[in-house]
């Protein structure tokens, strides 16, 4: 299962960041998981939100460059070797990932990590072989 | 179609024998009526006489629009008062505007030279030319209008603006020529679009665009829209207006009325002339005009001479499409840069905003251009990666464009200034 993430593009400018997150909060939208990317003169921010396509309005509308694109979200057992374990699966499936990112939810007993690989269905496929848990989106929001 | 076969196509060496007379006695009238010449000729310790070539026309000083600010309004003129029967003004964007005052026969020689340029589009006694050029102190109105007058072409004065009624003007008059602005010309193909105009149903055969800058790729999107020929107009108020140089069907340049306006090449860094071809600014000198004569003004408009033989069967001088102001030029770490080249390095690239802003600095004695490119939406991407490449794809263009290293910095969208006259595209930071 894929599920929807959105970029934001962020110029390194103080109250950059601050500002995408007020358009979020006057749109009272949640923020499930996030990360940025950063070079020394722009980030990304990446956001999973229950509601993608409102975020990305409200954005958009604010003046930001938004984009909405697919990213895995699997759950990794909280012990030594978990991730790996994951990240083998993907290896012998000769999937490159692009990035990825971890968060930790109150009623999960492992840990969330969102993953953004070059081939999403390939990398589906192999996770499913490795007996890996995929999150639907569902699962994903209502964490 | 050639107005004036014997003007437009005389031997070289004729014309140079015209010029030459004309030019000793365009200097002698105006060292003789105008003060400013006088005290600039005896600072260049030189008397109208000395003047015996056309190369000696290096030895007079230059003028730009400084100088004729400071004349403002009339001081530079040659003829009293009473004998000018029109005047017309820059617009005056940069300062106070340059005042231009015509005499009857230099209405006389703007109808002649405009009525070449608009013979030049196909126009004849049988045109109906619609000219959206402004009527009022801009000389762009009445210059297509005198020259439609002396051909005997029916003109259509409906000036600029009123969009939906230019259309439907040239649906019901069966305009044949028009004269507008480059990008007018595309706003009224749009509107006519959104019409449901078929603009090919329209009787327009051919188009006189100019009074400001424009692209080979502009001319083949009006044509291919309008299915017309689009020319090329080359003029400015200092020097009479529209009719300074228009192209031929061959559009290989602007043939320059060089029997009336002498140009020369000139390079805006040393001032030393240009070998033929060579990039550099237009200096013109007007040979004929009475009210307001010029000797030597720096037009700052950035182009190359060339003087093959055109197919047309003009010998007329052909100028190239102005690239560029020399008011914009830099001079980077010793090599010369117009913000057009970038411009051209950067829409080269599909997705690419139009707005852009140069960012010049100097660190450790050394010049560093920045380049801040608005991100759209066409070109952002989650990954650093894809931003990285797509960066360094616009670097390489640049590089490859200006021959310098620069560096580009993707900002976000609407951060960069907008104008609604002339963009400002480079700030200019070091302190020269």
């Amino acid at each position: 299962m894929k599920v929807k993430q959105i970029s934001v593009f962020l110029e390194n400018r103080k109250g950059r960041l601050y500002e995408v997150l007020n358009v979020l909060a006057t749109e009272k939208i949640n923020i499930r998981a996030l990360s940025i990317a950063d070079t020394a003169d722009f980030g990304i921010l990446r956001l999973i939100v229950p509601d993608p396509d409102a975020a990305k309005k409200a954005l958009e509308k604010g003046g930001f460059t938004v984009k909405e694109n697919n990213v895995i979200a699997i759950e990794v057992p909280d012990r030594p070797g978990g991730l790996a374990f994951v990240l083998k699966a993907l290896q012998d499936a000769d999937i490159n990932v692009e990035y990825l990112y971890a968060f930790v939810a109150k009623s999960q007993k492992g840990a969330i990590v969102v993953i953004r690989t070059e081939n999403n269905d390939g990398a589906l496929k192999a996770l499913k072989h490795g007996e890996v848990k995929v999150l639907t989106p569902e699962e994903l929001y209502s964490l | 179609m050639i107005w004036n076969r014997q003007a437009e196509c005389m031997p070289t060496g004729e014309r140079q024998t015209l010029q030459l007379g004309r030019l000793r006695a365009a200097v002698k009238r105006t060292y003789d009526a105008v003060p400013f010449y006088r005290k600039r000729f005896g600072e260049a310790k030189i008397k109208p006489e000395d003047i015996k070539s056309l190369d000696d026309i290096r030895r007079i000083p230059f003028i730009t629009k400084t100088e004729l600010r400071e004349g403002y309004p009339f001081n530079m003129f040659a003829v009293p008062m009473q004998n000018i029967v029109e005047v017309h003004t820059s617009s005056g964007t940069t300062g106070k505007p340059v005042v231009t005052g015509y005499t009857r026969n230099d209405i006389d020689l703007w109808s002649e030279v405009m009525a070449r340029a608009l013979s030049m589009a196909g126009a004849t006694e049988k045109s109906i030319i619609q000219n959206c050029y402004g009527y009022g102190l801009f000389t762009g109105g009445l210059g297509v209008h005198y020259g439609a007058h002396r051909i005997g072409s029916t003109v259509v004065p409906i000036s600029a603006g009123n969009t939906k009624r230019q259309i439907d003007i040239m649906l019901d008059f069966q305009t044949t020529i028009i004269a507008c602005t480059p990008s007018y010309a595309l706003y009224l193909a749009e509107v006519a679009e959104e019409q449901g105009i078929d603009l090919k149903k329209l009787s327009l055969k051919a188009g006189c665009f100019g009074a400001e800058m424009w692209t080979e790729q502009i001319r083949t999107e009006i044509e291919k829209r309008f299915h017309i020929l689009a020319l090329n107009i080359y003029g400015l108020t200092e020097i009479i207006g529209p009719g300074v140089a228009h192209e031929c069907p061959e559009k290989c340049g602007l043939h320059i009325f060089e029997d009336h306006f002498y140009p020369e090449i000139i390079s805006p860094d040393t001032l030393e002339l240009l070998p033929e071809g060579e990039n550099g600014e237009l200096v013109l000198t007007t040979l004929t005009r009475e009210g307001i004569p010029m000797l030597r003004f720096r037009t700052r408009d950035i182009t190359a001479l060339h003087h093959e033989p055109c197919a047309c069967g003009r010998s007329l001088v052909r100028m190239e499409r102005i690239t560029g102001r020399s008011d914009d030029m830099l001079k980077i770490r010793g090599v010369i840069v117009f913000p057009y080249q970038i411009e051209k390095a950067l829409f080269e690239m599909k997705g690419i905003e139009p707005h852009y802003q140069i960012i010049v600095t100097r660190e450790h004695h050394l010049d560093e251009i920045e380049v801040q490119v608005e991100m759209s939406k066409k070109l952002f991407s989650d990954e650093i990666r894809k931003i990285e490449e797509l960066r360094r794809k616009i670097e390489k263009n640049i590089e490859e464009a200006i021959g310098l290293r620069a560096k580009v910095l993707l900002v976000e969208p609407k951060s960069l200034p907008r104008s609604e006259g002339k963009a400002k595209r480079v700030v200019d930071k070091r302190q020269l």
